[in-house]
Order: C-alpha cells, then sequence, then structure tokens
C-alpha cells in the first residue's frame, strides 16, 4: 500500500513537471538574459528543496539524540542524501548560468562558495557513515555532526558574504520583477520538486531500513 | 574535585604523555616548515605579495600542521584501552573534552609560535609591530581550530582513514574561523590595527569559538557513551 | 538491595538484539562469574553494567543508581581487555593520574599503596612501554583496586595473565569478598572463577539462560552448566 502511494505521488509529480516544463517554454524569452533566464524555474526550486532536506536533517539528527531511535537516524541520512542531490544539481545549474551570462562557470562569490562550503559539509557527512561500522556509533557521530554542519551554515554564508562585499562583484545583476504569470509556473515547480524530493526520501527511507533488517539478519546468522 | 582541575589534570597528563614522546609535535613541527617552504614556490615571495597573502599562508599552515597535533589526541587513548577508563572515571564528559581541548590547544600554539619567526625569517616580513593583537587573533583562531578538531577526533577515532576523516571533516566547518582569521591576521602582520572594518571579523572568530564551545560541551557526553 | 542489578536489559545493534531482556541480580558481598560463549554477550552486558554504554531498553542499578551518576562511578572498578593505562607514563604517573580524578584525598599515597600491593614498587618510575606483559596486567589491577570501589566489574581478568598476575588477582579478589564488596567477572576459565564464585550466570545468546546459586557439583564439573542450560 505504501509503496503504490509512493509510486503514485512520485508519477504525479513527474507530470507536473512535464506540463510544467512544456509550459514554460512556451513563456516570452526574458529580455536581457533570452532563453537562459528560464533555469531559475529549476535552480531556485533545487535550493528550496535543499535547504527544506537540511532542516529536516537537523531535526532527525536530535531526533536521534534523544530518543535514540534508529528511524529517526534513517530520516537523517535519507533526507540527506536527496539534500545533497538537490544541492549538487542546484550547483550545476548556477554553474552553467553563469557561463551563459557571466561567461565563466565558477567564481568564488559569496553564494557560491557558500553553497560549495555546505555541499562539502553534508558530503563529508555521508563519507563519516561510511566509516563507521557500528550502527549505534555511526548513528550517534553523523547526528552529532549533522548538529554541527547545520549550525555552521548560516555563519558560513554571514561570513562570505562579508568577505565578498570588500571585493568588487564580478558580475552584478539586478533582477527585473516576476510577471504573475511566471509566478505561477515557479510555484508549481516549487511544488513538483519539493514533492519529488519527498518520494526520494521515502524510496531512500525504505531501503535503509531494508538494509537495517539484512544487517540485523546477518549478524543473527553469525551469532547460530 | 571541582571541574577545573579535572580539565587541568587531563590537559597536564596530555602534554606529558605528548612531549615524552613529541611524537605529534614534532612531526607537526616539521610539516609546518615543508608547508612553508613550499609556499616559497607556488608565488613570487616579493614584499608586495607576501604582505597581501600573508594570513592565508600562515592560516593554512597552521591547519594543516595542526591537523597533525588533533589527529593524536584521542589516538592516544586506543592502544590500550584508555578511553574506557576516563569515562569510567568520575568526571564529566565535558571536563575530559575540555582538559584534551587544553592540551591540544597548547600544542597548535607552540606550534604557530615557532613557525611564525620563521616565516617572519623567510618572507622578511617584520610581523611584530602589531604583536598584542596578534597573538589575540592567533590564540582566537588555534581555539576554533583545536575546539573542532578535538570533538571530531573523538568523532574518527574509531575509523578506517581517521588521518584523511579529520581534516576532511575539519577544514569545511572551520571556514568562517579561517576566514576571520585570515583576514585580521593580513592586516595585523601588515602593521594595521583591528580597526571599525576589522572589528566584524574578531566578533564572529569570538562568536564561532563561544559557539562551538558550548555545542561541543552538550554533546561530547553522547560521542563518549554511546 | 541487591548491590548490582540488570532490570529487563536490551541492547540493539542497528536491529539487531545483542543482550535480550536480561536480569540479574548480585547481592553486597557476593561473587558472579558471568560464563557463555563467545559472542553471548557478556561484554556488552559489563560495558553496560559499568555505564560505557547504554541499554537499549531497561535499566541497570549499582545500589539504587544509574551507573552513569557521578557518585556511582566512584563505587565501580572495572577490568576490560585493554589495561587502560598509558604507555607514555610511569606506574607511579599512571595511578596517580587516576587517583586525582576519583579524587583521591592524597593520590600519591594510595599509588605508592597500591604499586606495593602488586608487587609493582621497584619498577614504579618505570615506563609502562618498558613493562613485561604480567608488570602490565598487575598495573591495570592495581588502577581498578586504587579507589577501593566497592563494585568490582572484571570482563575475562584471568585471559593472558602470568602465573604471578593470577595470584595477585586472586589474592585480592578475596580479601575484597571478605571486605563485603561485590564481584561481577566474566570468564572462559571456568575453574578459577567458580572457585571464588558464590552465583553463576549463563548468557546464551544475548540472554541470561540461569542464573543462581553457585553448587559444589558445578564448582567440581564446570561443563555442567552448559550441558544443563545452554543449548548444545
Amino acid at each position: 500500500m505504501r509503496e503504490k502511494i509512493l509510486y503514485v505521488l512520485g508519477i504525479v509529480a513527474l507530470l507536473i513537471l512535464a506540463w510544467n516544463i512544456n509550459a514554460i517554454a512556451r513563456l516570452p524569452e526574458e529580455t536581457q538574459q533570452g532563453v537562459t533566464f528560464k533555469i531559475i524555474f529549476f535552480h531556485v526550486p533545487m535550493w528550496a528543496a535543499a535547504m527544506t532536506a537540511a532542516c529536516a536533517a537537523l531535526l532527525a539528527s536530535v531526533g536521534f539524540l534523544v530518543t535514540k531511535n534508529f528511524r529517526f537516524d534513517a530520516a537523517a541520512v535519507a533526507v540527506t542524501e536527496v539534500g545533497l542531490a538537490f544541492t549538487t544539481v542546484g550547483l550545476v545549474t548556477g554553474s552553467i548560468w553563469g557561463r551563459e551570462i557571466w561567461g565563466i562557470w565558477w567564481t568564488w562569490d559569496a553564494r557560491l562558495t557558500s553553497a560549495l562550503v555546505c555541499w562539502l559539509l553534508y558530503a563529508g557527512y555521508l563519507m563519516l557513515r561510511k566509516a563507521i561500522e557500528e550502527p549505534t556509533q555511526r548513528a550517534t557521530f553523523a547526528a552529532v555532526f549533522s548538529i554541527f554542519a547545520f549550525i555552521d551554515v548560516p555563519i558560513v554564508v554571514f561570513s562570505i558574504k562579508w568577505w565578498r562585499t570588500q571585493h568588487p562583484q564580478p558580475v552584478f545583476w539586478a533582477g527585473g520583477s516576476f510577471p504573475p504569470d511566471w509566478t505561477t509556473h515557479f510555484l508549481w515547480n516549487m511544488v513538483a520538486m519539493l514533492l519529488f524530493g519527498i518520494v526520494m526520501v521515502a524510496v531512500r527511507l525504505r531501503q535503509e531500513e531494508a538494509q537495517r533488517e539484512i544487517d540485523s539478519l546477518r549478524r543473527t546468522a553469525h551469532a547460530q | 574535585m571541582g571541574f577545573f582541575r579535572q580539565v587541568l589534570v587531563i590537559a597536564a597528563k596530555d602534554l606529558r604523555a605528548e612531549l615524552r614522546t613529541k611524537e605529534a609535535i614534532n612531526a607537526s613541527l616539521a610539516f609546518a616548515l615543508v608547508i612553508l617552504l613550499l609556499f616559497s614556490f607556488a608565488f613570487d615571495p616579493t614584499e608586495d605579495t607576501t604582505r597581501e597573502i600573508s594570513g592565508g599562508l600562515l592560516w593554512i599552515v597552521f591547519a594543516f600542521a595542526g591537523a597533525l597535533v588533533l589527529n593524536r589526541s584521542f589516538a592516544r587513548e586506543l592502544p590500550n584501552d584508555c578511553l574506557d577508563a576516563l569515562i569510567a572515571a568520575p568526571i564529566s564528559g565535558a571536563a575530559l573534552f575540555l582538559g584534551k581541548a587544553v592540551a591540544n590547544f597548547l600544542l597548535v600554539l607552540a606550534v604557530e609560535l615557532v613557525s611564525l619567526p620563521v616565516f617572519g625569517i623567510f618572507y622578511n616580513v617584520r610581523w611584530t609591530s602589531q604583536f598584542g593583537e596578534l597573538m589575540l587573533v592567533l590564540a582566537l583562531g588555534t581555539w576554533a581550530l583545536t575546539v573542532i578538531g578535538t570533538i571530531f577526533s573523538a568523532l574518527t577515532v574509531n575509523i578506517r582513514l581517521r588521518e584523511v576523516m579529520l581534516p576532511m571533516l575539519t577544514y569545511p566547518i572551520l571556514v568562517p574561523a579561517l576566514l576571520g582569521a585570515m583576514q585580521l591576521t593580513t592586516g595585523l602582520v601588515a602593521g594595521k590595527p583591528i580597526g571599525p572594518d576589522t572589528m566584524a571579523w574578531l566578533k564572529m572568530l569570538i562568536g564561532f569559538d563561544v559557539v562551538y564551545t558550548a555545542v561541543s560541551l552538550v554533546l561530547v557526553e553522547s560521542v563518549l557513551v554511546g | 538491595m541487591s548491590a548490582v542489578a540488570v532490570d529487563g536489559v536490551w541492547k540493539f545493534y542497528g536491529d539487531f538484539p545483542a543482550l535480550r531482556d536480561v536480569r540479574l541480580e548480585a547481592a553486597a558481598g557476593s561473587c558472579l562469574a558471568l560464563i557463555g560463549r563467545n559472542g553471548a554477550g557478556k561484554t556488552t552486558l559489563l560495558r553496560i553494567m559499568a555505564g560505557f554504554s547504554r541499554p537499549g531498553r531497561g535499566q541497570v542499578r549499582i545500589f539504587g543508581n544509574t551507573p552513569r551518576e557521578t557518585e556511582t562511578r566512584r563505587q565501580i572498578g572495572f577490568i576490560g581487555h585493554g589495561i587502560s593505562v598509558y604507555d607514555e607514563l610511569s606506574a607511579l604517573e599512571n595511578l596517580t593520574l587516576f587517583g586525582k580524578l576519583y579524587g583521591l584525598a592524597d593520590p600519591r599515597r594510595a599509588a605508592l599503596e597500591w604499586l606495593e600491593r602488586t608487587g609493582l614498587e621497584r619498577v614504579r618510575n618505570g615506563l609502562v612501554r618498558e613493562f613485561s606483559r604480567g608488570m602490565r596486567q598487575r598495573l591495570a589491577v592495581a588502577r581498578a583496586f586504587l579507589h577501593e570501589p566497592s563494585v568490582l566489574l572484571l570482563d575475562e581478568p584471568f585471559t593472558a595473565l602470568d602465573d604471578r598476575a593470577i595470584a595477585v588477582l586472586q589474592t585480592l579478589l578475596r580479601q575484597a569478598l571478605a571486605a563485603g564488596k561485590t564481584i561481577i567477572l566474566s570468564t572462559h576459565q571456568l575453574r578459577e572463577a567458580l572457585e571464588l564464585a558464590s552465583h553463576v550466570a549463563l548468557l546464551n545468546r544475548g540472554q541470561a539462560a540461569f542464573c543462581g546459586s553457585c553448587t559444589p557439583e558445578m564448582a567440581a564439573d564446570p561443563g555442567l552448566i552448559y550441558a544443563r542450560y545452554g543449548e548444545g
């Protein structure tokens, strides 16, 4: 039953996305940036999903440390992995946009740098998990690291912004206002991405639970 | 026994054990000198360039060399299951953590205090003009490095590839602190005292130290007792 | 009140229960031998009693308190698989360190006393690194007894000990029992353990299969407990 609901939700998310992409493609081109501008329909929702995932990871990690319930641990790893995937795509789409508009793939501007640091932090979380064998220790240590990482994000963003404002910005882009029908499509994309993210988290959660069961069965077999 | 006496006992124990073998501190010092040497090839060490990047150069040296000291911090407890005895003792995890952090702080600081004059000689920099403020920044930045390094040393002590994992987890978290310390140090080495434009860095550094010391003290008990 | 009470303790590794609803009690002044095959959960149980890890469910009470309370920790002496003393420090420095951590009134005097009782006074300033295996083990014993604990938790204490260390440990344990202290030890060396033990508990796949008095016939034929209560 749970699986069927997941599939349905996933299909709904993809349908919204497909319909919306079609609609976005028909929208007129933005005056200054042309078609490249439309990447914002994907880029921003990705980051929204990534940030939601980071908050969820914090809650799940605190939840594990308080309750020692492994469901929280599974939730933490699921949202972090999906969040990291969104962050990666967010970085890539941002980079493509930068190549078209700024003419460069990467610049050490405030937002890009902080995003990269976040990516490194959460990738570090997953690597730490990979390296620890014992499940309780893995869950505890990973939760502690996740809390450290989450606290770091606002400090990183603040400090890098402050660092960069001392230097000339490479390119300035003063955004115009969004027409209302564009906003509608933007919001639909937001909904689709978040829904898609939730489905992926749920799938990953099931995997994690199955993995835990397998590990437990293996230990039982060894104990015989 | 009071909390601070416990912290001192742990710190003294770590320092005594380290100074007897000098494993970590010798390695760290040698590594610092090697990096200082390598940097002279990475750019043309003229007066102007050196002044511009001195903070970045120094803190990269400190962070890399410091990692060697921090790696040993909890690894020292491994060989005879010594950590068990410390956890069994009637002291709080916070006292244990703080004691280790203090010992690491002093060791890393010692490496830095040797590296600084060497840097001054190799790169022809008169770095002493703002000595007091530079020492303040050094202490704050080093505390950030050791507080994060010590707690992560506890997280990574049991895992494969410990030596690689610790810096990989530590440096991204330290980005704000290192950035602040680099900015401040560059100015101070060039002879400019901390002014209104750099004050925010100092505040951020202090904030970083306070926040992460507090979080570590709260979480260390869950790290030590699974 | 029993000195040590293990009340429905479960411990999970992931979903796998390493301990399942273990219930044990040890009265003050008794000696409980914890036996069982490798992987039965003896070490896990002892580490939970000593407060090194928390039970997933259930609780351990030492004189009515949880093992993590500061006052309780003062009453526990633990010997694990490692010797838990520092190679880079001398025997005296090691014991003085733990004396200070336990808040003893005169750590140095206590350290010297225990070095003498374990026959290490001659090498008190020698670094542990240079000690022979037997000397290291005796120092580990001294460390565990230093703060006069009233509950001794010993994980395989006789394994890897030389004859002299075994003799030292057995004398100390007898004295401790005579002084009304409680001992829980896990072991494979049934004969050495059953000589001391007043009670026996058998762990089988994380469960307490048997817990009761150590009868003369058990002491005479240790295999009996396994035959009667262990499977296969």
